[in-house]
């Protein structure tokens, strides 16, 4: 069977259950419909919260951008993972034990402030809607290359989807459609995986195949190194970066993931403050089987290519290629004319453009894989980016619906006209990801970095402090807050789109990239934080008893019901 | 109460040392001194940027989930339940 009905045919049968999942589980009320009535078991909430995670970054790109970075690439498997262990520990007990339905609720009542939940709303509007047209580019691009529909059409499938389930099931239909996602996903991530391991080194476990032998007795990495070097790039696992921007980059991932309002909402769906702690251990568990995977797809990937192409005869070409070569994403101009293909490091002499993203679509038919794994790998691309997307959505729906209808605009609405608005507001949501998706703005790279930035700059201070810091008030929350986005967009508009005067890699303050200004950003709003509610009055004796009561894991399922 | 939490934060300053050392530490700050020591085909400070951070992280949480239900448990936080 060829690849292109393998793929209709796993596509259909994995679409056709998310479909039959969000029919069993159509919800009636707000709090089944926001946090899926809090009843989710922490192993379910621990798959939900990997498949919302991972998107199509995870799956589709980040073992390309690693395979190219070499070491570089660890900014975000440990930025990307070790965000979790800060979740765990300072956020997702006491958020869960605060038990409310959003982070823009959280803000707005441990600050006693609706400027403060207007903010909030803000930042979780800003970074949510960045995030879910990625994920929409991403279900185009799967459908465009594998099942050879136009980019449009494919959009348009992934939305259809996404709406039923999101709409009609809310939080509830979303985290079960999400654990089928996740054995989609990782089942499509592994099988490949496991497969080119065993070619290349003979070990089954891509996490130990890495760092062996190939058929000469050569240590791949080794091998890779060389192969570098030969070439001009520099060596796999040293990289270009600083130091210093490796490690805020890092710390910006990391607080960033720990402030990401579609991740921090996952923890208000299970029963207790005890099992928001387990399920924070099964999700990063979950992740950790892909992120330890993905650096070992990027090696092999990265050996396989340069072999491959690296002076060879353009007309010896296997068929991926010319493939690839057709969607643009692969070119090749033979600049001596020698009808060789020279890639090196050197731009002038540089013959081959490769895009990073098709690294780990490709990498079935570069290693000659059965057509049916092919086809698993769209499946699973299209599964991470639905996830992710689904649960975007949610937090797009549930600022609108109940942070700025009920919570602001109109205490008084019934319980069914403000489940109707976060539906309508679902709608809204992904006919916006959707445009996006379809065309998308050209700062899609750059808006990640500033996805991250903002939820690291503006949420993760101002949460931990109410948390850890029972004095602070309102006046520091959000003069910290504001400091730290505006720092942040100012940054990123001025070395991402030039505005300000512009300026280039010489010009970055300290030598800190805009993807790694986050941290900075968050040190500030603390720094400011701190300062301004040592000079304004304490918060009122009700808050300070709320942060106390935050503090202590039992009875969170009665603070749920009021 | 305050005994309670005098123990969290004390593990959390635990913690989360280990989880700066092996991420910060080891994958980064000295990442070339670390890559002198080899380990099958493994630099170990690469190793550590690429995977021994994500398995301590994992670890990490495992602990934490331990400590806290005994906590939990010693101070009458616990709740029953079905699991």
């Amino acid at each position: 069977m060829t690849i292109q009905i393998w793929t209709w045919i796993i596509v259909g049968i994995t679409f056709s259950l998310y479909i039959g999942i969000a029919i069993w589980s159509k919800v009636g009320s707000t709090k089944d419909f926001y946090v899926a009535g809090s009843g989710v078991s922490p192993l379910a909430n621990g798959l939900a919260t990997a498949a919302d995670w991972m998107s199509a970054a995870s799956f589709i790109s980040m073992a390309g951008i690693i395979s190219f970075e070499g070491y570089d690439g660890s900014v975000y498997l440990m930025g990307w993972t070790g965000g979790y262990v800060l979740l765990a520990l300072l956020l997702a007990p006491y958020l869960r034990k605060f038990g409310k339905f959003t982070v823009p609720d959280f803000i707005g009542d441990r600050y006693y402030s609706n400027t403060a939940r207007s903010v909030a709303v803000f930042c979780a509007l800003l970074v949510s809607f960045t995030y879910v047209a990625g994920q929409m580019q991403g279900v185009g691009i799967v459908f465009s290359r594998f099942l050879e529909v136009d980019i449009l059409t494919g959009v348009i499938i992934g939305m259809v989807i996404v709406l039923f389930y999101a709409v009609l099931g809310g939080m509830k239909g979303i985290t079960y459609t999400q654990v089928a996602q996740y054995c989609v996903l990782i089942f499509a991530f592994m099988v490949p995986a496991i497969f080119i391991s065993i070619q290349m080194t003979g070990h089954f476990i891509p996490q130990l195949g890495f760092g062996s032998t190939d058929e000469n007795g050569i240590y791949l990495l080794d091998k890779l190194d060389d192969l570098h070097k030969d070439l001009g790039f520099s060596a796999y696992t040293k990289g270009n970066k600083s130091m210093l921007d490796v490690f805020c980059i890092t710390a910006a991932l990391m607080v960033g993931t720990a402030g990401l309002p579609h991740v921090i909402v996952r923890f208000f769906t299970v029963k207790k403050v005890a099992d928001a702690r387990k399920s924070a251990g099964w999700a990063l568990l979950f992740i950790a089987i892909l992120y330890t995977t993905a650096p070992a797809i990027s090696v092999f990937s990265r050996a396989n290519l340069i072999e491959t192409v690296s002076n060879k005869k353009y007309v010896d070409m296997p068929d991926w290629f010319k493939k690839w070569e057709a969607t643009g994403l692969i070119t090749f101009t033979d600049k001596n004319q020698d009808q060789v293909i020279q890639y090196v490091a050197s731009r002038e002499l540089n013959e081959l453009e490769v895009n990073r993203d098709i690294m780990v679509l490709a990498n079935p038919e570069i290693a000659n894989l059965p057509n049916w794994v092919i086809a698993l790998v769209a499946a699973g691309g299209l599964a991470a980016a639905l996830s992710t997307a689904a649960g975007l959505l949610l937090v797009i729906s549930s600022s609108v619906a109940h942070d700025l209808i009920k919570r602001m605009i109109n205490p008084k609405i019934s319980e069914k006209g403000e489940l109707i608005s976060a539906r309508v507001a679902a709608v809204v949501a992904v006919c916006v990801a959707g445009y996006f998706g379809v065309n998308p703005p050209g700062f899609v790279a750059a808006v990640v970095a500033l996805a991250f930035g903002l939820a690291a700059a503006s949420f993760f201070p101002a949460i931990i402090l109410g948390i850890f810091y029972k004095k602070m008030n309102k006046q520091g929350a959000i003069s910290g807050m504001i400091v730290g986005i505006l720092l942040m967009l100012f940054y990123i508009t001025k070395f991402k789109f030039g505005w300000w005067l512009g300026g280039n890699q010489e010009c970055w303050w300290l030598g800190v990239s805009p993807e790694g200004f986050g941290s900075v950003a968050m040190i500030a709003n603390f720094i400011v934080s701190i300062i301004v509610s040592k000079f304004t009055p304490d918060p009122p004796k009700e808050v300070q008893k709320i942060v106390e009561n935050i503090r202590i894991p039992s009875g969170a399922g009665a603070a749920h019901n009021h | 109460m305050k005994e309670y939490w005098k123990h969290n934060l004390k593990y959390l300053v635990f913690l989360l040392t280990i989880w700066f050392l092996v991420s910060f530490g080891a994958g980064i700050i000295f990442v070339t001194q670390l890559n002198e020591v080899k380990i099958a085909g493994f630099k170990l400070g690469f190793w550590f940027a690429q995977q021994g951070a994500i398995y301590t992280f994992v670890i990490l949480i495992i602990v934490y989930i331990r400590l806290m239900n005994k906590l939990d448990q010693k101070f009458g936080f616990h709740e029953d339940d079905n699991f």
